[in-house]
């Protein structure tokens, strides 16, 4: 403690700082400032390139605000249909993160509160599916869209989703931390189970089913291989698969990161808005799941 | 309101049998307790009263109505739980009406009303508007015994509902219960492991063990005349002191003999067998310092081993040969570990069991005030 000892022990540092600072926590601070830079780099390098023209991307030394201003984002969202791929996203992500809660908190429903045979292996065979994402089954996934003529269409993009083993455990695992005396207390009563799902169990899971949406939000946005490959119609694409459609725009032919990178920083504003909306039940989520 | 009349009442769970072939009638309006050590299967039975477990076999009737097959909201009973069951997000008065219109054709306004006279009887008027977070222990248990005053049931099941309060709470807890039962004049059940819970609240208590019934009787019946070993030692605290002794008939006279005693034992016409060996009982209370005992009663020899001051009384712990008993005495005596004492016995309390554990002998013959029990013998 630098206030504490006699100046004889102070550091140099110790001795430059004001009465009450001490050195171990400037450092401490320091280290930390240093951290979040680095981690954000990347964002602000981001946001100052899309502010730049080509040229100036290309001149390494050159990390000041460009001379584009706001224009490649006018240019993302104008020429390139930007907004129509954001809108696409948007509608893929909604149905994705409402039918996979719907569907999750049924089947976590089933799974806890109904004695059924087999329940064990029922749940062990939903866990199991984690072992199988989409890339993996992308070749049959792709044979039986083109069977049910859902190849090209939002079902397509939205129905593979819908199924989730991570969000079913989550359920599962809040529902069994709530006391069997509360479903039993609704049995004597007479409540049924849908009065209950939605009465008692949806209010008291509040924070659970907002901490999934999170997760399952920005999963769904940042698919890019599905919808590349199924998809074929430039109208119907996502955000992410339209951002690889800028770099086919060149200048002299040179990529235009500026544009580009206008277009990943649009791209990234509706995951960040939920994030930053739902951030307190995203970490309880992060909590249980840790356990 | 209705009486419940169960009738070898059995539960199985695979190979485990909780619940054995168990009678037990609770009358109209009466206060039931059963009593006995966790795994006796008294919450399971309350549960299957409920319908909230399947009955393996037996017969269960609530009033009239054989009720083994109805769902649990058409049995008439409301069930408040040991950890009160509210729901965390609705406010006391929603927890109250939840139930309240799966259960019956009832108009909000006809509910309001009932909730607002069941908060009345419990005093509770001012804790409908918050939470169960909002609320302490008692509150909340208030409120779960409000939430089924509301169902106006026939019958009220409670399972350990003071379990989860503190000492203090519990005992006045305990005071309101009796009160609101007087009040209401339910026929309830009412599960504890207390024993102390079981004597106090009850008009007449049941002690269960591994299944089965092994006594139902007025509380006061229950001490003085426990039918089992069990029962003696499970109520009353500190339990009964239990001696291994052997039986010894001089004519018409039966005394016990103990390695360290031998003591004559009147009314021995109220002997029901006369096995050679028997476990001699006396409760702590009954044995007393020989210079306190009047007359010319049979003392015998104890060692002092460790003594613990109660407060109001002061408990030894004795050697007598190789067993060890418990003798209450007055407090503040000056007794210490090492002191031989000569204690004699109170002639007019003394038990024997045989070595199933049934009684068959108690001192003072079992007088009229039990006639209306019929005790449930538990098999040998």
């Amino acid at each position: 403690m630098a206030t504490q000892t006699g100046p004889s022990s102070k550091s140099v540092l110790g001795r430059l700082l004001p009465e009450g600072v001490e050195t171990e926590q400037v450092i401490v601070h320091g280290g930390l400032l240093l951290s979040i830079f680095l981690m954000g780099l990347p964002l602000l390098l981001a946001l100052v390139m899309s502010t730049q023209n080509t040229t100036e991307v290309y001149q390494i030394t050159n990390i000041g605000v460009g001379s584009e201003g706001l224009s490649n984002y006018q240019t993302a969202l104008n020429q390139y249909g930007f907004g129509e791929y954001m809108i696409n996203s948007v509608v893929m992500s909604v149905i994705i993160v409402v039918g996979k809660v719907t569907l999750s908190l049924f089947a976590a429903l089933a799974l806890v509160y109904y004695r059924f045979p087999y329940e064990r292996a029922v749940f062990m065979f939903i866990l199991l599916t984690l072992l199988l994402p989409v890339p993996v089954r992308i070749v049959p996934l792709f044979d039986l869209m083109a069977r049910l003529g859902w190849g090209n269409t939002l079902m397509a993009i939205t129905g593979p989703y819908i199924a989730s083993a991570t969000a079913v455990f989550l359920f599962r695992q809040h529902f069994m931390s709530i006391p069997a005396s509360l479903v039993e207390n609704a049995h004597l009563d007479g409540v049924g189970p849908l009065r209950f799902l939605w009465e008692v169990l949806i209010p008291m899971s509040k924070g659970m089913i907002a901490g999934v949406s999170v997760i399952t939000f920005i999963y769904a946005w940042n698919q890019y291989l599905w919808p590349l490959i199924i998809i074929s119609d430039q109208s119907k694409q996502v955000v992410q698969v339209g951002l690889r459609f800028l770099q086919a725009a060149s200048q002299s032919g040179l990529t235009r990161w500026g544009l580009i990178m206008a277009g990943a920083v649009i791209a990234l504003l509706p995951p960040l808005v939920v994030l930053i909306v739902l951030h307190r039940p995203l970490l309880k989520t992060l909590a249980i799941q840790q356990k | 309101m209705s009486d419940i009349t169960i009738t070898g009442l059995t539960k199985r769970f695979d190979d485990v049998t909780a619940v054995d072939d168990i009678d037990l009638e609770v009358k109209n309006g009466e206060f039931l307790v059963l009593v006995g050590p966790s795994g006796c299967g008294k919450s399971t039975t309350l549960r299957m009263i409920a319908g909230l477990e399947d009955i393996t076999s037996g017969d269960l009737h609530i009033g009239d109505r054989r009720v083994n097959d109805l769902e649990p909201k058409e049995r008439s009973i409301a069930m408040v739980f040991q950890n009160y069951a509210l729901y965390p997000h609705m406010t006391g008065a929603e927890n109250m009406k939840f139930g309240m219109k799966s259960v019956s054709n009832y108009t909000s306004a006809e509910i309001d009303e009932r909730v607002r006279e069941a908060a009345e009887i419990l005093d509770i008027e001012e804790l409908l508007d918050r939470r169960p977070s909002e609320l302490s222990g008692g509150e909340r248990q208030r409120v779960a015994i409000g939430r089924a005053l509301v169902r106006e049931p026939d019958v009220f099941l409670l399972d350990e509902p003071l379990s989860n309060l503190d000492a203090k709470l519990r005992v006045q807890m305990r005071a309101e219960l009796l009160q609101l039962h007087r009040e209401l004049d339910a026929t309830t059940l009412y599960v504890t492991h207390d024993q102390t819970e079981a004597m106090t609240l009850g008009d007449r208590v049941a002690v269960l063990n591994d299944g089965e019934i092994e006594q139902v009787d007025p509380p006061q019946l229950l001490y003085d005349y426990p039918a089992t070993r069990f029962v003696a030692e499970f109520i009353g605290s500190p339990a009964m002191n239990i001696l291994p002794v052997e039986l010894v008939s001089d004519g018409s006279d039966i005394s016990v003999h103990h390695e360290q005693f031998e003591l004559p034992l009147p009314n021995a016409d109220s002997f029901t067998a006369q096995p050679k060996s028997a476990f001699f009982g006396i409760r702590p209370e009954d044995i007393s310092l020989a210079r306190n005992v009047a007359g010319d009663v049979p003392t015998f020899e104890a060692e002092v081993t460790v003594t613990e001051p109660l407060g109001e009384s002061l408990l030894i712990h004795c050697r007598v040969g190789d067993d060890e008993i418990h003798v209450k005495a007055a407090a503040r005596s000056s007794i210490d570990p090492g002191d031989r004492l000569e204690l004699g016995v109170d002639e007019e309390r003394l038990h024997v069991f045989d070595g199933t554990g049934e009684a068959i002998y108690h001192s003072s013959p079992r007088g009229h005030a039990s006639s209306d029990a019929v005790p449930t013998q538990p098999e040998p």
